[in-house]
């Protein structure tokens, strides 16, 4: 028996220059879990004008809401945190050096020899090692713990205990790819601004550009109780495993996903384990507008997901995300493609959501 | 002051109190908060709190302090020719345990004939113990209790579930300082108390909720709970926190005596932490922030998140020694903590929450 | 001809094997709750499916002296969900819920779509322990274009029950065997006089994605918003040869719990189900866990705080597929269970 496919057609959706510069700001933006505020004033700015309601609540999340004009839509939510890994001073060694821990999770072994930018003024500082000649053979087999390493940021230098940071990259386009140190989740952030300024009309948005999700969805939580929404998407980046298996015959089973394979949609992770309705009905929406996609290895991990689809009754949820390299590192490199293929079909796939998609 | 602040701290430290059998310190708490409260609520998850009407218009905006009242201790999981096999309520170093006296809340006969009965944490000699037992220190599975009775009383008495608590009496060292098991964070509930006294003698505007919840050194459903019962505009929450001593120096130590903390993380609003620590430099309240780079440890956890989310700001108490049953506290300090408290919920203006605002 | 007992001990051997049979790993437990909702209709007043699939019915109305009481039975079963199937058709997976490699090794398994399978492993260095990531589900496929599963597709462990006369056992009884203690419990209540029901209104939840962290039980205590509440789970013993120190054993009777590694079950919870069995004359014993949760934790924390307990079945070999309960306290479990919710509670 075949099945009837219904073509539909994609939105026309690209990185011009606008977006770029949007991408831009919002990547070089420092907004470490629990200190958002440089990205939330991008995206207030953003959403200006845009929206029917925009709230900022006790957490710090953004609450956008955006109501369609059919009948019978469909409370829909989306979320996409503003809040990036990094680190938080934490004691001052009177001497421009400060001693930091890790927000979110960064691998120790990437701090070393990197620029930092500290505090809401971006301070330039350093996090630097003990010269080679000084070091053991042996020392220099095992990862120096961030207990011992400081952020230098000159003699004389001055920042507050318990500001934040993180590493200094500016965000590169480097041919058909994106390089960024906070693609996780700027890219959400990114394609739920876009999604206002291109709104469906058959469905009421619910756009929550949520803080803390590096520290436990702990915004989204918040976010989706006041909302109370009938379906929630978490949009999000997911790393991309797709390297060679160093014994080049051994098979890699656990690539989590590829990149350029498109948007990854989840079936299971830490967090959640995605409602097959949903999940079902993102890939036959990518199917119909011929937009690649490919499934997220359900593994481990979470996203805002997790924390919606445990709010008050319940909330059938699912998450998407552009595939990502080298996430939490000082820069994770993304193809522009599946960045632009993520928007086209959360577009496609909200532009045809019908509420009947609930009672199957 | 109505309520003497150091016999009321010791007769907390008296009482047991586990986490999930409270009763104990509610008791002493109605009595105590009655002549300082409008009404008193125990909440579903056990929690206590003490209401305290404002004097402003209605509807008035509300205020919830939270200081977890709950007792790390120990709980009977098996009975053995009269031993008790024990496990931990709360995080309890097996370290400390060996020769620690304490006592066994025997429940056999009906909750409501429970007996206190006098015993003693014991290390079995190690030709009793099976073959892959550690030969340094010995696991909480592997250590007992002895009641000293006779195994068929013990039956009579103790049954599987039962709690144990610390039996250490508090004790006061030099330099305004007390001692004791159960500080962490029956010192709090002190200062709250300091803070509710304060309180009932002045006009404050806003209605207060004085909340000794429950349970927060185990599963929280005090702090998960209450504030959904309350469903406060604001909330402080007050624990005891590390300070500097023998074998604890770093970032995250503080000098007892040498006053209070207030925190700066992820479950702080930055507007209250700013505002609190003016106002206790206006009032010579000595006061240093606390760097907290992952959300966790306290009540603010899980009130911070509750429904739509509360603005939260978290105080500290240090203290050594923390879940030992020597933990010391400045007293100085829960008299600081109270009074900062009510001087800050005093100075509330009925649109306070206009001002808290993302800067 | 059958006595009057062996009829009934058949009867209650064929629930349980449809139950535990029936396979519904978290988040697949649709065609598990249309066997269950089948079974209950008829029982219940009023029934209804929540977001994340919970099945929640409503037996009586609360009257002036009544309470709303919600009992919770988690219908998922640990499985295994398929991230890869590689060139030569092995599929890899991941655990849906606790799974121990040790007892997936030579099992075998059955996907939601059907196909069957059994667990290989790679090569072992002699008494070393496998992990799951050495393992694979080999489903007779020669590749992967002829494999009858794919990512994503999430299968359950294969074993028939066994009934081994004052003893069962079967995978899955961790929930399914609370399944049958909640439906039995339904039709005892059922089986009452109006009058003799009680003034509770209570509503038994068949409650998904246990395993995974008490996710169902959380979104339908929040819907039911009770007054008072109970879980019925499994719970681990002490009664094998060289086991962990525990004091619940099999055959000696239902088990009350005091605390999980999830929850401290009320105290008034617990007086009141002590209170019950003595008043019935129903065998229990006194349950401190010290690992595992239970929906219990769910219904304590929901809302502004309702109080909370669990009543266990004693079970040998959890989260195998061969775990093991005793008839007699299953027995004891049913009678406390319809006990408790059909009389005016007094905590």
């Amino acid at each position: 028996m075949a099945t009837e496919k219904k073509s539909v057609k994609a939105i026309n959706f690209n990185l011009g220059k606008q977006e770029l510069d949007l991408l831009t700001r919002l990547c070089n933006g420092v907004a470490v879990s629990g200190d958002e505020q440089e990205v939330r004033q991008i995206v207030l700015e953003e959403v200006k004008g845009l929206a029917d309601e925009v709230t900022t609540d006790a957490l710090g999340n953004v609450l956008v809401t955006k109501r369609g004009t059919a009948p019978n839509r469909l409370r829909v939510m989306l979320s996409g945190h503003m809040d990036e890994v990094g680190v938080m001073v934490v004691k001052d060694s009177e001497d421009g050096t400060y001693e930091f821990r890790i927000v979110g999770g960064i691998d120790p072994r990437q701090l070393v020899g990197k620029p930092v930018q500290i505090g809401r003024d971006h301070k330039p500082g350093v996090i630097g090692a003990k010269a080679i000649h000084m070091t053991t053979p042996e020392e220099r087999k095992v990862a120096i713990p961030v207990e011992q390493l400081r952020i230098d940021l000159g003699p004389g230098a001055k920042v507050a205990i318990g500001d934040r940071g993180t590493f200094a990259t500016k965000l590169a386009v480097l041919g058909p790819s994106l390089r960024s140190k906070a693609l996780d989740d700027r890219l959400g952030v990114f394609n739920l601004i876009q999604l206002l300024k291109h709104a469906p009309a058959n469905v009421d948005l619910f756009l929550a550009f949520t803080v803390q999700e590096e520290l436990g969805l702990r915004g989204a939580k918040v976010a989706a109780f006041s909302f109370d929404p009938q379906i929630g998407i978490a949009l999000d980046s997911t790393p991309a495993n797709d390297l060679p298996a160093f014994d080049a015959d051994e098979e890699n089973a656990r690539y989590n996903t590829h990149l350029g394979a498109g948007p990854a949609i989840y079936l299971m992770d830490g967090a959640t384990i995605g409602d097959r309705r949903l999940v079902n009905w993102l890939s036959e929406s990518a199917d119909a507008a011929g937009i690649p996609w490919q499934y997220r290895q359900p593994g481990t991990g979470g996203t805002d997901a997790g924390a919606i689809h445990k709010t008050r009754a319940g909330v059938p949820s699912v998450s998407i995300s552009v595939p990502q390299r080298y996430l939490h590192s000082a820069a994770g490199i993304v193809r522009k493609q599946d960045l632009i293929n993520t928007f086209k079909l959360i577009h496609t796939a909200l532009s045809r959501l019908d509420p009947s998609i609930l009672n199957s | 002051m109505s309520v003497e602040l150091v016999p009321h701290i010791k007769e907390l430290l008296a009482a047991a109190g586990l986490s999930g059998n409270e009763a104990p310190v509610r008791e002493i708490l109605e009595k105590t908060w009655k002549p300082i409260s409008d009404e008193l609520i125990t909440t579903n998850g056990g929690s206590f709190i003490a209401v305290q009407h404002g004097t402003g218009e209605t509807p008035r905006p509300k205020v919830l302090i939270a200081a977890h009242m709950d007792a790390i201790g120990l709980m009977v999981t098996t009975i053995e020719e009269g031993f008790l096999h024990f496990t931990q309520v709360g995080g309890v170093d097996p370290r400390i345990l060996p020769g620690q006296m304490v006592n066994v809340h025997g429940t056999a006969q009906g909750s409501d004939k429970a007996q206190d009965i006098p015993a003693m944490v014991v290390m079995p000699p190690v030709h009793l113990l099976p073959a892959d037992a550690p030969t340094g220190v010995l696991g909480l599975n592997h250590l007992l209790i002895d009641t000293g009775l006779l195994p068929k009383e013990v039956e009579k008495l103790v049954r599987v579930g039962d709690f144990v608590n610390f039996a250490q009496e508090p004790m006061e060292l030099a330099g305004e300082t007390i001692c004791g098991h159960t500080l962490d964070n029956r010192s709090s509930v002190a200062a709250l108390t300091v803070c509710l006294d304060i309180l009932s003698r002045r006009k404050h505007l806003w209605d207060v909720y004085g909340d000794a919840t429950s349970q927060e050194e185990v599963f929280g459903p005090g702090s998960i709970t209450d504030p959904v019962l309350v469903r406060p505009d604001l909330a402080i929450v007050i624990d005891v926190t590390f300070s500097k001593g023998p074998g604890g120096n770093g970032y995250r130590t503080c000098e007892i005596g040498k006053g209070i903390t207030i925190t700066a993380g992820p479950q702080d609003h930055p507007y209250l932490v700013k505002k609190l620590s003016k106002l206790a430099e206006a009032l010579d309240i000595p006061c240093s922030i606390e760097a907290a780079p992952a959300p966790g440890g306290t009540d603010a956890y899980s009130i911070q998140t509750a429904e739509s989310g509360i603005p939260t700001v978290e105080i500290g108490l240090p203290l050594r020694y923390m879940h030992t049953p020597v933990e010391l506290v400045s007293i100085k300090d829960i008299r600081r903590a109270g009074r900062l408290m009510a001087e800050f919920i005093d100075s509330l203006p009925a649109d306070f929450m206009n001002e808290v605002i993302w800067e | 001809m059958k006595t009057e007992k062996t009829q009934k001990n058949d009867d209650l051997m064929s629930l349980i094997q449809t139950l535990v049979e029936t396979p519904g790993p978290s988040g697949q437990e649709h065609r598990i709750r249309e066997t269950i909702k089948e079974m209950v209709t008829g029982l219940a007043d009023e029934i209804r499916t929540d977001a994340l699939g919970n099945l929640l019915c409503r037996m009586g109305s609360k009257q002036a002296n009544g309470k709303r009481i919600m009992v919770s039975a988690h219908i998922d079963e640990i499985g295994l969900m398929v991230i890869h199937v590689d060139d030569n058709g092995f599929a890899r997976f991941i655990p849906v819920g606790g799974i121990n490699p040790l007892t997936c090794l030579g099992g075998r398994v059955i996907f939601m779509n059907g196909a069957r399978g059994v667990i290989g492993a790679e090569r072992l260095e002699p008494n070393t322990m496998p992990k799951l990531e050495n393992l694979f589900i080999d489903t007779g496929a020669t590749s992967a274009a002829d494999c009858p599963v794919k990512i994503g597709d999430v299968c359950g462990f294969d074993r028939p029950m066994l009934d081994l006369g004052k003893r069962i056992s079967a995978k899955s009884m961790d929930d399914r065997i609370a399944a049958v203690i909640a439906i039995m419990a339904m039709r005892e209540l059922a089986a009452l006089p109006a009058a003799k029901r009680g003034p509770n209104e209570v509503w038994f939840v068949f409650s998904t994605q246990e395993e995974v962290g008490i996710r169902g039980a959380t979104t339908a205590a929040y819907g039911v918003d009770p007054e008072l509440g109970f879980a019925i789970d499994v719970t681990l013993t002490g009664d094998t040869p060289r086991a962990y120190k525990r004091p619940m054993a099999l055959g000696k009777g239902a088990c009350i719990k005091v605390r999980d590694s999830s929850f401290i079950a009320d105290t008034r919870v617990v007086d009141w189900m002590i209170n019950e069995a003595k008043s019935l004359g129903i065998p229990y014993q006194m349950e401190v866990l010290d690992a595992g949760g239970t929906d219990g934790r769910a219904i304590q924390m929901t809302r502004a705080g309702v109080p909370a307990g669990c009543i266990s079945l004693a079970c040998r070999y959890v989260h195998s597929p061969s775990e093991m309960v005793d008839k007699d306290d299953l027995n004891a479990c049913i009678k406390l269970t319809a006990g408790l919710v059909s009389k005016e509670v007094k905590l």
